[in-house]
């Protein structure tokens, strides 16, 4: 940010917002060093590192207690949250007594004060809903378990060391790349984003997984994902979500488009022949021409009946397309495999792109600009995990950016909140400060959030217009009124 | 050399007509209109018996020996013999007058006429290479246009050129093609023989249109057989089949290979006849291909030397092991008329190969019987549009189409391939399913409306397996289209799988004419303000039954609950009629007279 800009904003302010923040995440299990003296070894990842080693004991024993404490108000459900005047404490138990542990600093507004004295800081307790973060330590988990399995898993195979050492090498990352600031509602449904498609490409699509597995028959399970919206998954729906979780917020927007690079850039793919193509490999080697290219790939963890399976995660595409091959990782994969599947999907894959990107555009001919929604809102069906938002735009690597003022987003948050405390159906209407209209649906498993600013509106116009979105969004749905 | 049995596609009839065989004081003649052999003996004074194709067409007479007889047939029905004894002159033994009804005059060497379409072929000028067609049509005769046949060689001096037994004319898919049996020259340059097919339409001019390759020489004669030309070849005694409207994407345009590797009829046994038969006498094998035989249109061959009328047929099973494309077979065998049964087997011995890349196949195969049911769904469709508009506009009545047997519909795919498939054990349900979905795909493809019952094979398969999450994506796509079955199926899986109450309900919603049905559902889950407010949401609170509304709500055990429904009720009568009580005549609910009994420990609570 420009330093001029920011500085005249302060002065002209006077104060100085402060968004939430990660202050600090750690994993213990209890029972590795019940003696005292022996505490250190309970701890088997802390974040900041460089904190002194008394403190960490201190935190993780206070966290300890909280835990041991609630239990005896109810022993099967311990505290999951701790609330203080400057942050958040989150409480998450994976694996049995193995403990994840998130302290967020509550946002705060810092007032300078005059005659040099330190400027007062106002934290803001109330501003950040248990339900986004607890969901955001359970995502940590399972981002962990999807690319190492269990930490009972590690245990077996190596011990505390082996643990702490994969615990150590996947946080130390992954923690860099969460941004608390931006965490909201879809945080909770941890949805997934549906393309919407014709039956025929669909069947098109079928088609071309189906073939790609009985020619390739090392690939077990297979995703087809077109402008980082899922289309078919092989998998099954709780690993799905969380693979296409990193797909989307990971992986994706690491790779930028080479189909959209210059004529000249590095990016742009080769001409093989007379077969032009445009597949490529997201993960394993980034170019099978070089003969010292890699053939290994991320190791991802799935359920399986017995227990889980681990798989390559080979990511593969070409254009808009997208399509996850998963193959055991007790077979090796080599050049000629990786050869083979570029020859067989890329030219199929290509031409698949250009088939759902012209159906696509057509579909959106034909609906019209006039359908495209005015209305700004989230939907979510815990069913098949379908989620749609017209708040949020495109996600990013670093930030999800929302179109709408986070106190907004909070009101969802505590609709939502209050959604999940019964089972009937139900349906929540609030004027907001800011003369928005916010509205919330729920209809057996699925939920609807509605943003309207209509300032002079009254409630049943609000409510005509939220009939009206149902009926031409939703219409093809049971969705009661 | 042996072949296996199951080679031989081509099989002469098991009942042929028999007949005495040719011999010094017996004469045979063929005639190709009615299909009769006449067997004169000693010009007829011992007797002529006559054989048709069928028992009722046999007829034995006896006349008097006037000479050699140079030819003989009777007119349609039998009803006028005519004897040929001199080149000049015709007698018919039956005394009528004869009209001359039209003269040309042509130089004409030889003549060929075809029955089926009437229209004789007069070869002219000396080299006989130029044909003049003559069509008869109710008794009038009219000259079609004329065309040359070209030679391999034109000889100097001009001489005969084109043998009358080089010519054929035959239907095919139809239509009337004269066939030229082109030998090979060795001064030209053609190293082996070729059939030359001329296309003759009934109006315009001849062609040249199809070219068939023999790829060796020799001595050759032509059946067509189901619209599939046969070169018989006498010196390997075996024979080619052409298709001539199988494309053959490596070849010039109309240029034919054979179908088929060349093979030979299937060997044909001689039960002995005639009164010194011993019936333990096993039958004797046939000389194939002999020398003695004649071969005439469109699929006889007779054995004068052994008695023998035959028609020639094709065997479908034993060509689907002789061609290793499938997409090819099926576009042979579509074409063929008993072809329903053995293209299932095709398709259930693809499906059971479980061959690595054998999907691609089952898309092609798919797709091409997809497309001749497609043709016949909407001929079939535009025919009965035509009779619904009424018989009077268009003179010309639309014919009902023939359904035949290469139309493969879904019934005979579940029948007989399907529905066996998805039950064997041994194949991975992921290709039962893959071939599911590839079946759907084409039958999408071509617009077909899927029958339900391929939907409830898919969903067994997937629940069987327990594949919830991927049948949840077919009908998030609505790959399996919306029906009222497939909904209470749905519903069925509910215990084991809990979001197909869901699926069903949403499917029901679309469907838009199930609402009683979503009532009955919501009402079964106790959602009974649920099925309160869609119904009126839909507009159907009116006249809806308030009795199942109640039951249900006092199922629930919730008196807040059924005062609210039921006051609900007492406001819409009040609405309709003007008083909250219910008429006489609605069912009316038992339990409303208990709950009148305590409205004040109720209304209190209220």
């Amino acid at each position: 940010m420009c330093s001029a800009t920011s500085y005249k904003m302060a002065s002209a302010m006077q104060e100085k917002q402060y968004t939430p923040s990660l202050l600090s995440f750690f994993i213990y299990n209890p029972t590795f060093g019940p003696r005292e003296g022996e505490e250190e070894k309970k701890i088997l990842f802390y974040h900041p590192s460089d904190i002194e080693k008394n403190e960490k004991i201190r935190n993780v024993g206070l966290c300890e207690a909280i835990v041991q404490f609630t239990r005896t108000f109810c022993p099967t459900k311990p505290a999951k949250s701790l609330h203080t005047q400057k942050n958040r404490q989150f409480f998450f138990e994976p694996e049995d007594n193995f403990w994840i542990v998130m302290v967020v600093r509550n946002p705060m507004i810092e007032k300078p004060n005059k005659d040099g004295k330190p400027p007062t800081i106002e934290y803001q307790e109330e501003e950040i809903l248990d339900t986004v973060y607890g969901a955001v330590v359970r995502q940590c988990y399972s981002m962990y378990k999807l690319f190492n399995g269990t930490f009972g898993r590690a245990m077996e195979a190596g011990g505390v060391e082996l643990l702490t050492q994969k615990l150590e090498k996947f946080f130390y990352r992954y923690l860099q790349t969460l941004h608390l600031q931006s965490c909201d509602l879809l945080d909770v449904f941890g949805g997934i984003s549906f393309f919407p498609l014709d039956k025929m490409t669909y069947l098109k699509i079928q088609s071309f997984v189906n073939r790609v597995e009985e020619s390739l028959s090392l690939i077990k399970y297979t995703a087809f994902l077109y402008n980082d919206q899922l289309i078919w998954s092989g998998l099954e729906q709780d690993d799905m979500r969380i693979l296409y979780k990193y797909l989307t917020t990971s992986l994706f927007p690491r790779h930028s488009e080479p189909e959209l690079a210059g004529r000249d850039s590095p990016l742009r793919p080769e001409v093989a022949g007379n077969l032009l193509h445009y597949g490529r490999f997201l993960t394993g080697p980034t170019n099978l021409k070089d003969p010292e290219a890699k053939f290994r790939f991320p190791k991802i963890f799935v359920t399986a009946e017995d227990g889980y399976e681990e798989l390559h995660l080979i990511v593969y595409k070409a254009m808009s397309a997208a399509a996850c091959f998963m193959i055991s990782a007790s077979v090796e994969l080599t050049r000629d495999f990786c050869e083979q599947l570029d020859g067989l999907v890329g030219p199929q894959l290509t031409l698949l792109a250009s088939d759902i990107c012209e159906q696509f555009t057509i579909n959106r001919r034909i609906s019209g600009p006039e359908k495209e929604p005015q209305f700004k809102f989230i939907y979510f069906n815990h069913m098949n995990l379908a989620e749609k938002s017209t708040i949020h735009m495109r996600k990013t690597a670093s930030v999800c950016l929302t179109s709408v003022h986070p106190d907004l987003m909070k009101i969802l948050g505590d609709i939502n909140c209050d959604f999940a405390r019964v089972d009937e159906d139900e349906e929540i209407i609030v004027k907001a400060m800011t003369d928005y209209w916010v509205v919330g649906k729920k209809s057996d498993q699925r939920e609807l959030y509605v943003i309207l600013n209509q300032k002079n509106a009254n409630l049943i116009e609000v409510n005509e217009e939220v009939k009206r979105l149902c009926a031409t969004q939703f219409n093809n749905i049971f969705f009661l009124d | 050399m042996t072949e296996p049995p199951q080679q031989h596609y081509l099989e002469l009839s098991e009942n042929p007509v028999q007949f005495e065989h040719a011999s010094s004081v017996n004469n045979v003649f063929f005639d190709e209109a009615n299909k009769q052999v006449f067997a004169v003996r000693s010009g007829g004074a011992t007797g002529v018996v006559v054989k048709g194709p069928d028992d009722k067409s046999s007829v034995a007479f006896r006349m008097d020996d006037k000479g050699e007889v140079k030819c003989i047939k009777f007119s349609i029905g039998n009803k006028i013999l005519a004897v040929q004894r001199t080149s000049k002159s015709v007698v018919f033994p039956d005394k009528r007058s004869l009209k001359l009804l039209k003269n040309q005059s042509i130089n004409v060497n030889w003549y060929q006429y075809c029955p089926e379409t009437a229209v004789i072929l007069l070869s002219t000028t000396v080299q006989g290479n130029i044909l003049q067609p003559f069509a008869f049509r109710n008794g009038t005769m009219s000259k079609m246009s004329k065309f040359e046949i070209e030679l391999p060689v034109i000889p100097k001096p001009a001489k005969l050129s084109l043998s009358e037994r080089d010519i054929a004319m035959a239907t095919i898919y139809g239509q009337l093609y004269v066939m030229y049996l082109k030998h090979h020259s060795r001064t030209a340059n053609s190293p082996s023989a070729e059939v030359v097919l001329y296309h003759l339409p009934r109006e315009g001019a001849c062609k040249k249109s199809h070219v068939l390759k023999l790829n060796t020489t020799g001595k050759f004669a032509l059946n067509i057989v189901d619209n599939l030309v046969v070169v018989h070849h006498q010196s390997s005694q075996t024979s080619l089949i052409f298709d001539i409207n199988l494309k053959e994407p490596d070849c010039a345009v109309n240029t034919h290979q054979p179908v088929l590797p060349a093979r030979s009829i299937h060997p044909y046994r001689m039960p002995l006849a005639g009164p010194a038969v011993v019936p333990s006498q096993p039958p004797v094998p046939c000389q194939l291909y002999s020398s003695s035989w004649s071969v005439f249109q469109p699929d006889i061959i007779i054995s004068a030397s052994e008695g023998y009328l035959w028609y020639l047929q094709v065997k479908l099973h034993p060509t689907v092991n002789l061609l290793q494309d499938k997409g090819k077979l099926m576009d042979f065998l579509l074409r063929r008329r008993d072809c329903k049964m053995v293209i299932l087997s095709v398709c259930s011995q693809i499906l059971e190969g479980g061959v690595k890349g054998s999907l691609p196949v089952v898309a092609t195969v798919f797709d091409k019987l997809n497309q001749v049911y497609k043709e016949y769904l909407e001929a079939e469709q535009s025919y009965t549009v035509a009779m619904e508009s009424g018989p009077s506009r268009g003179s010309a009545a639309q014919k009902r189409p023939v359904r035949t047997q290469a139309v493969i519909d879904q019934s005979d795919m579940y029948t007989h391939v399907l529905s066996s498939f998805t039950e064997r054990k041994e194949v991975s349900h992921k290709f039962v399913i893959a071939v599911l979905m590839e079946y759907i795909r084409s039958l999408n493809q071509h617009q077909i409306t899927v029958q339900h019952y391929l939907y409830e094979l898919v969903i067994k398969t997937l629940v069987q397996h327990n594949l919830f999450y991927m049948l949840h994506q077919f009908l998030q796509y609505h790959v399996l289209s919306d029906s009222k079955p497939l909904a209470c199926l749905l519903l069925s899986l509910e215990s084991t799988y809990p979001p197909a109450h869901q699926l069903s309900l949403d499917m029901l919603k679309r469907l838009s004419t199930a609402n009683d049905e979503i009532v009955e559902v919501l009402l079964s889950k106790q959602q009974v303000l649920g099925a309160l407010r869609f119904i009126r949401s839909v507009g159907g609170h009116d006249n809806v039954s308030a009795r199942k509304f109640l039951d249900a709500a006092r199922q629930t055990g919730d008196q807040m609950l059924f005062y609210t429904v039921f006051r609900s009720f007492q406001q819409r009568n009040q609405r309709l009629r003007g008083s909250p009580a219910f008429n006489p005549g609605e069912n009316k609910p038992r339990i409303w007279f208990i709950f009148q009994m305590k409205p004040t420990i109720g209304g209190l609570k209220i």
